[in-house]
């Protein structure tokens, strides 16, 4: 590796196009390859078109942006390649998703790549490099175990509960799992190419909703990114009113895994508890904003919503029953052995296997992994008020449900803390012109894990491109490898535990 | 053992709201729900509040008319307004019958009419829904999912969400119908066994949302199948949706 390959910056920054080194395909592999197997990760990788960068220019232009958690150093590499190049999968797995993606998107072949198949079954874009018919959902190839006693079922795009669609293919032995393919695209809105020429009065409504239950982390970054770009600098009191929203998210969604782990498993009194208890977290979110979900919490140069001493207190109270409620509900799972027996030793997935992935979240941190944006990459209060990693090493369900439960105890003292000191100052500002001719890189934190927002500027300042990583994405083959060698019955156990968003991955 | 989780028990103690037999939760200050509009504060050429809006919900000609519908209740509307003529109110009940009946101009907001006799007689006491989301983004989802916790105990009205469309007398459906959802949707409603409903929750199922007129989806599923219900929002307040089921069964006067 050529560290002179690379531009660095870091979380929320922005650089000059013409500083983004553009080197032959052959460099850019062996860079981002040698990155990924010297311990950096690949938080995207994407094409955009020559000409939306330069008008006269052909071909596309590749970059890859990778993340060094060690130093929080952010590193971005481009190429330009014409219709095919020598794919990086083979040697990098956690590019697989991203080149399935290039090639659906833009008909780019990367050449080599053992399992080219559609990613989203969505039609190519207008830009791309040759046409082709858009493909149906669902018709592709899935991998199959001929033998006795071998058989496949099939689940899904709807399933039984109040849940988004997606398809399961599982290739079984009896009751074990040897393969589950998950193929997914169902919920494919759009939403990157309907951010193109943006921002407009649309754009933050759907970055709130290109994972609902993910609104303010995704509107984090999204703020970030445009913040970035404008030259602003937000408020310290907005910053904290940030962060007590996100930690909110958070609380809310692992508080509501928590539960939903143990209806998997039968165990109904803390499955019933934590629906209620989660509905109290959202519902110190709608204290804040009005909304749930946090619609209208996050806006680009602060936040949409003040909260005076009386919300504060009414806040700080509220949390603190919360918190009592969700720590004796959830604690009778540690406590009761036939929940213990199901969790422990149930779709592990191993430390290295982790790190080949590039799982992030609470799934990479069950595993053994350090790997936070809040504490690699700290951005806004968090440079300024650090929240304790929680790390476990079993990888098993069990460590997945308890790196949450330590989570929770984190998030509620952070918000204790934050909403105890708010520094005073304004909420909100309006945002100048963004630069024009400018990549800028967001990674935040979400509940799932990193949220990584990517956005090049053209020369009037619009984004000629929008590039949205969801957690998901990197973690739902996280999910099809802990299946392996698992009874079928574990399924809904080890998919709770890892809780991905479908529409985070089909945007 | 026992003894914790029966003081876990004593402590999480009885959540279940009294609605609809006493009033209804007291709703957060800050919640954006049925919009008030005065009319004599809008000045004629003023369109502020239509630029403003993310879906073109709010229509200024010939009078300030909201289409709650494609409503997401950002209230860019009611910021974008010079006059302060739009203001969210807490108002939560919001579900209408008809299509038509979400264009709102501020004078009164028709809400959902009962089922006719035969139909309640059918369904009145016992409902059971196929959930179907069809490019929700999880958040319609998750606060229908939230009817079944013992706060809301959806189960005491005797309204279920069942897994399969052949246990079903209907379809509660959410997002804005991707292209990719089309055919696994159709085929849910048809194997759902007739007489059956249809329930729209939240922007995108009932006009698209935000995602309305972006060519990979079908702008929700009005057009798509009789509809008995629609239930605005982005997303509905899980009351918003009890009021619209309750009232479509007619167990609320």
């Amino acid at each position: 590796m050529k560290p002179d390959c690379f531009e660095s910056l870091r979380n929320g920054m922005t650089v000059g196009l013409d500083r983004i080194p553009r080197v032959d395909i052959a460099t850019f592999r062996d860079a981002v390859i040698g990155a990924v197997s010297a311990g950096e990760r690949l938080s995207a990788l994407f094409a955009v078109p020559e000409k939306r960068l330069d008008p006269g220019a052909a071909g596309f232009r590749l970059l890859a942006v990778l993340a060094r958690d060690a130093d929080g150093t952010l590193s971005v590499v481009s190429a330009t390649v014409a219709e095919a190049y020598p794919a990086l999968t083979p040697a990098c797995l956690q590019a697989q998703g991203f080149e399935r993606e290039i090639h659906e998107q833009w008909g780019l072949l990367p050449e080599g790549h053992p399992w080219l198949k559609p990613l989203r079954f969505q039609a190519r874009y207008p830009d791309a490099a040759g046409s082709s018919a858009a493909p149906t959902i669902g018709l592709t190839d899935f991998f199959r175990l001929e033998g006795d006693e071998v058989h496949e079922v099939a689940v899904g795009p709807v399933h039984a509960g109040i849940i988004e669609p997606g398809h399961f293919r599982f290739q079984c032995h009896g009751e074990n799992v040897y393969h589950l393919e998950i193929s997914l695209g169902y919920q494919h809105r759009g939403v990157e190419p309907a951010l193109v020429g943006g921002p407009d009065r649309r754009t933050l409504h759907f970055v709130e909703t290109l994972a609902g239950d993910t609104t303010l982390g995704h509107a984090f970054a999204y703020a970030q990114v445009v913040e970035g770009l404008a030259g602003a600098k937000v408020s310290a009191r907005a910053q904290a009113l940030r962060g007590i929203a996100l930690e909110l998210e958070r609380l809310a969604n692992h508080t509501g895994d928590l539960g939903a782990l143990a209806g998997d498993v039968g165990y109904l009194p803390t499955a019933a508890y934590a629906g209620r208890i989660r509905g109290d977290f959202l519902n110190l979110i709608a204290l804040l904003c009005g909304s749930r979900f946090g619609r209208g919490m996050v806006t680009p140069g602060g936040v949409g919503f003040d909260a005076d001493f009386y919300r504060i207190r009414e806040l700080l109270e509220r949390l603190d029953r919360a918190e009592k409620d969700v720590m004796t509900a959830t604690e009778l799972l540690w406590d009761t052995a036939s929940v213990m027996a199901r969790f422990e030793n149930t779709g592990i997935v191993s430390r290295e296997l982790c790190e080949t992935l590039g799982l992030v979240g609470p799934a990479a941190r069950a595993g053994g992994l350090r790997r936070d944006v809040r504490c690699d990459f700290p951005s806004g209060i968090y440079r300024f008020a650090h929240i304790p990693m929680a790390v476990l090493t079993m990888g098993d369900v069990f460590a997945r449900a308890f790196v949450r439960r330590l989570e929770i105890q984190r998030s509620i003292e952070f918000i204790r803390n934050q909403a105890g000191s708010l520094p005073e100052g304004p909420i909100g500002q309006e945002l100048g012109p963004l630069g024009a001719n400018r990549l800028a890189v967001s990674l935040i934190e979400g509940w799932r894990g990193e949220i990584c927002h990517v956005t090049l500027t053209d020369a009037q300042g619009r984004f000629a491109h929008y590039k949205v990583v969801d957690p998901s994405f990197h973690n739902w083959l996280g999910l099809a490898m802990a299946m392996r060698d698992q009874p079928i019955s574990d399924f809904p156990l080890c998919n709770k535990s890892f809780n991905l968003s479908y529409c985070g991955h089909d945007l | 053992m026992l003894l914790n989780i029966v003081r876990a028990r004593l402590q999480q103690k009885h959540r279940t709201m009294p609605f609809p037999s006493a009033s209804a939760p007291v709703l957060p200050d800050r919640f954006r729900g049925l919009p008030e509009l005065d009319v004599g504060k809008c000045s004629p050429d003023c369109r502020a509040c239509a630029e403003a809006c993310p879906t073109g919900a709010v229509t200024t000609r010939p009078k300030l008319t909201m289409d709650l519908g494609r409503c997401l209740f950002c209230a860019d509307c009611a910021k974008a307004c010079p006059h302060g003529a739009i203001r969210f109110s807490n108002q939560y009940r919001l579900a209408a019958t008809r299509r038509e009946d979400l264009c709102y101009d501020g004078s009164m907001h028709r809400l959902a009419r009962a089922l006719d006799c035969e139909a309640r007689r059918l369904f009145g006491r016992s409902l059971k829904l196929r959930q179907v989301s069809a490019g929700g983004c999880n958040a319609c989802e998750a606060d229908v999912n939230v009817l079944n916790t013992p706060v809301f105990d959806l189960g005491r009205f005797g309204i279920q969400f069942v897994a399969s469309p052949r246990h079903a007398d209907g379809l509660l459906i959410t997002g804005p119908v991707t292209r990719n959802m089309l055919e696994a949707l159709k085929k849910t409603w048809e194997a759902v066994p007739a007489p059956k409903l249809v329930i729209l929750a939240g922007a995108c199922a009932i006009a698209g949302g935000p995602y309305r007129d972006r060519p990979e989806v079908l702008n929700g599923a009005t057009d798509l199948f009789p509809v008995n219900l629609f239930v605005p929002g982005c997303p509905p307040h899980p009351l918003t949706i009890l009021d619209g089921l309750l009232r479509l069964l007619g167990q609320l006067a």
